[in-house]
């Protein structure tokens, strides 16, 4: 740009130039300014009331002093465990089917049916999970609000899997057939370990994602005051917690919230991070 | 086809290309073929039952939206034959006297999607255009892990700061400011509650802006370098090459990008269910409170007796699974007419 025609340009030009890449330029700026602003209260607000008591305790009846959300960082983490199992699975399965075999219409097929679960609203998927499960079961329960963020991660793997085993150069593939080895033994031992890391980075983009989902839970987990550690029964989760303690009228509720946001924040930000190490370290192992 | 995206990768799939013809006779390939023969009828076997396996899976993907469809139809059905049609058209929300009507909720889903997306349209493509052609490329890995983490918080959390933090600073400092100046269009008057419609759309704007930004950013990288080149020895400026070679070539990604961000906004929950105010009417102003489909259910399902209710509200859901589902696949269309279609195998 900086060239010698550069000083021909006239005055209107040069000044529409400057304002709009000005603005573009503020646009970048103003786009940060919330995350700084959010990330600021909640370790401000947070850090008030972060202690063992929080880590170790269940809540205290609501506008009493003290109590902790152990159960519910204990329930969020064993619906995200039991998530996992269903989503991770169903959701590499299909990956496979699209990157594999479904280099044709019946592929497209299910490559647009992931796209759809990808946009349905996660209340929808809850009130889904409470026709399938809770219905059934006749109970709020830890299963049925797993079976909702399981169904949650399933598309985000998917198209994650499918992404990175297509980086997987054909002539990998063609070797290990060459060599005489079975199709689905070459998927599975030669295409699925060179892209694992590929693959782990999609599961926990899928985790981030899901981990502070709420409405999903409403009317699955449902939340629970004390301890519960049965697939069978409702559960306290984090983001549940957090939204019963927000429209509390009590100040000590409003503390505890943010406690609570502080630490459901810190696992999901530290799996974001920890997914952007491995991905920066290359998404391909066998490059390393 | 070369792929669009970029983020490092594109190099990497030679090498292991270039260590696995270094060991032909498989010893060292990363111990992963055993050197036993295979039987090729066992191997057969093994193939088919192999790829039933993930066909499974991928079936599996299209039976649960298939339930999603049939439970929401089949659960609305009592509601659907009570008010049919009206359903959509009527501003009655009586529990008591089971009588239901959708229309403020329709209306405060739109509208509060549409007020995110004046605000966050601008700031996104700005965003975007600001990362991939403008920014230098030291602080262009920050940034875009910055707006990334946007899309990392929570949405309860959104509500909680929305709750404490945005709705007294609106309150305080934003709409007392809108009325003065901007009072005579009758969309800035009433009282000021800080909670409200303009809550709610300021912060879905916030959480659909990495959306929007992260989809322009690969729309935007897919446009040949060479149409920047060309505009710029023509003698472009820098505004004008972007005005000119890529926002014109990217209009209809963008656009998809916008109606991604859309089906995002439309379907969101708790954040809106914190600061919306939750009062089922239809007030021209953005001061007032308002309510959304998805916010009605989260509030009300739980605490619903009567079947009647409970259909009207699943029958709400329905109308949100068609809504997103209409916004996503006339987004998905335009995004992937631009960028890819099927994922493209990378060449080898």
């Amino acid at each position: 740009m900086r060239n010698a025609a550069s000083n021909k340009i006239s005055v209107r030009r040069r000044l529409a130039n400057a304002l709009a890449l000005g603005a573009i330029g503020l646009a970048a700026l103003v786009v940060t300014i919330p995350l700084f602003l959010i990330l600021g209260t909640v370790i401000h607000n947070g850090l008030s009331e972060l202690n063992w008591n929080f880590l170790t305790q269940i809540p205290k009846p609501p506008g009493e002093e003290g109590g902790g959300m152990a159960n519910a960082i204990v329930g969020s983490l064993m619906l995200l465990g039991v998530a996992s199992l269903i989503g991770v699975p169903l959701g590499i399965g299909a990956g496979v089917y699209l990157a594999e075999y479904g280099r044709n219409v019946r592929g497209n097929v299910v490559r647009f049916t992931c796209d759809v679960l990808n946009g349905v609203p996660s209340i929808v998927i809850g009130l889904t999970a409470y026709a399938l499960v809770v219905l059934t079961q006749k109970h709020f329960s830890l299963l049925a609000g797993s079976v909702a963020l399981g169904i949650m991660m399933i598309p985000t793997i998917s198209r994650t899997t499918e992404e990175v085993l297509l980086l997987v150069p054909q002539s990998i593939r063609e070797a290990a057939l060459g060599l005489g080895i079975p199709h689905w033994r070459t998927i599975v031992s030669v295409v699925l370990r060179t892209a694992s890391s590929g693959i782990v980075t999609s599961i926990m983009l899928a985790f981030a994602r899901v981990a502070g989902e709420t409405a999903p839970l409403m009317f699955t987990a449902f939340g629970n005051q004390y301890w519960n550690l049965n697939l069978n029964q409702p559960t306290a989760a984090l983001p549940l917690q957090i939204f019963a303690y927000a429209v509390m009228p009590y100040d000590q509720a409003h503390r505890q919230a943010w406690t609570g946001a502080l630490v459901l924040i810190s696992i999901i930000m530290i799996t974001v991070i920890v997914f952007r190490f491995i991905a920066g370290r290359g998404v391909m192992k066998g490059a390393d | 086809m070369p792929r669009p995206r970029t983020s490092g990768n594109s190099r990497q799939p030679e090498q292991p290309e270039a260590s696995q013809a270094g060991s032909p006779r498989s010893e060292q390939g990363p111990g992963l073929v055993s050197r036993r023969r295979f039987d090729s009828k066992e191997s057969k076997a093994a193939d088919a039952g192999f790829k039933a396996l993930v066909v499974f899976c991928a079936l599996a993907v299209i039976a649960v939206v298939g339930l999603i469809l049939f439970e929401l139809l089949s659960q609305s059905r009592l509601s659907m034959s009570k008010f049919g049609l009206k359903f959509l058209t009527k501003q009655i929300w009586d529990p008591v006297a089971e009588d239901f009507g959708a229309l403020p909720f329709i209306y405060g889903t739109l509208v509060s999607s549409l007020v995110a997306l004046v605000l966050a349209v601008p700031l996104s493509v700005g965003t975007a255009l600001f990362l991939t052609e403008i920014c230098p490329r030291r602080i262009r890995g920050i940034l875009a892990l910055l707006v990334e983490l946007l899309a990392a918080i929570p949405s309860v959390i959104y509500g909680l700061w929305g709750i404490f933090v945005l709705a007294p600073f609106l309150r305080r400092s934003i709409q007392p400011f809108l009325a003065k100046y901007l009072g005579w269009t009758g969309l800035f008057t009433g009282p000021k509650y800080g909670i409200g419609m303009l809550a709610a759309g300021v912060i879905l704007a916030i959480m659909i802006l990495p959306i929007i930004a992260s989809i322009t950013r690969e729309v935007v990288m897919a446009v040949p370098r060479n149409q920047r080149e060309a505009a710029l020895a023509l003698g472009a400026t820098t505004w004008e090459m972007l005005r000119m070679s890529v926002l014109r070539n990217a209009r209809g990604g963008i656009l998809g990008a916008v109606i991604l961000g859309l089906g995002r906004a439309l379907g969101e929950t708790m954040a809106v269910t914190m600061v919306i105010g939750n009062r089922p009417e239809i007030a021209k102003s953005l001061f007032a409170p308002g309510y959304t489909l998805a916010s009605v259910i989260a509030n009300e399902f739980t605490e619903a007796v009567g079947n009647v209710y409970l259909s009207a509200l699943v029958e709400m859901a329905l109308i949100l699974f068609v809504l997103t589902l209409i916004v996503n696949a006339l987004a998905g269309l335009l995004v992937w007419s631009i960028t890819r279609g099927m994922p493209s195998r990378t060449l080898a």
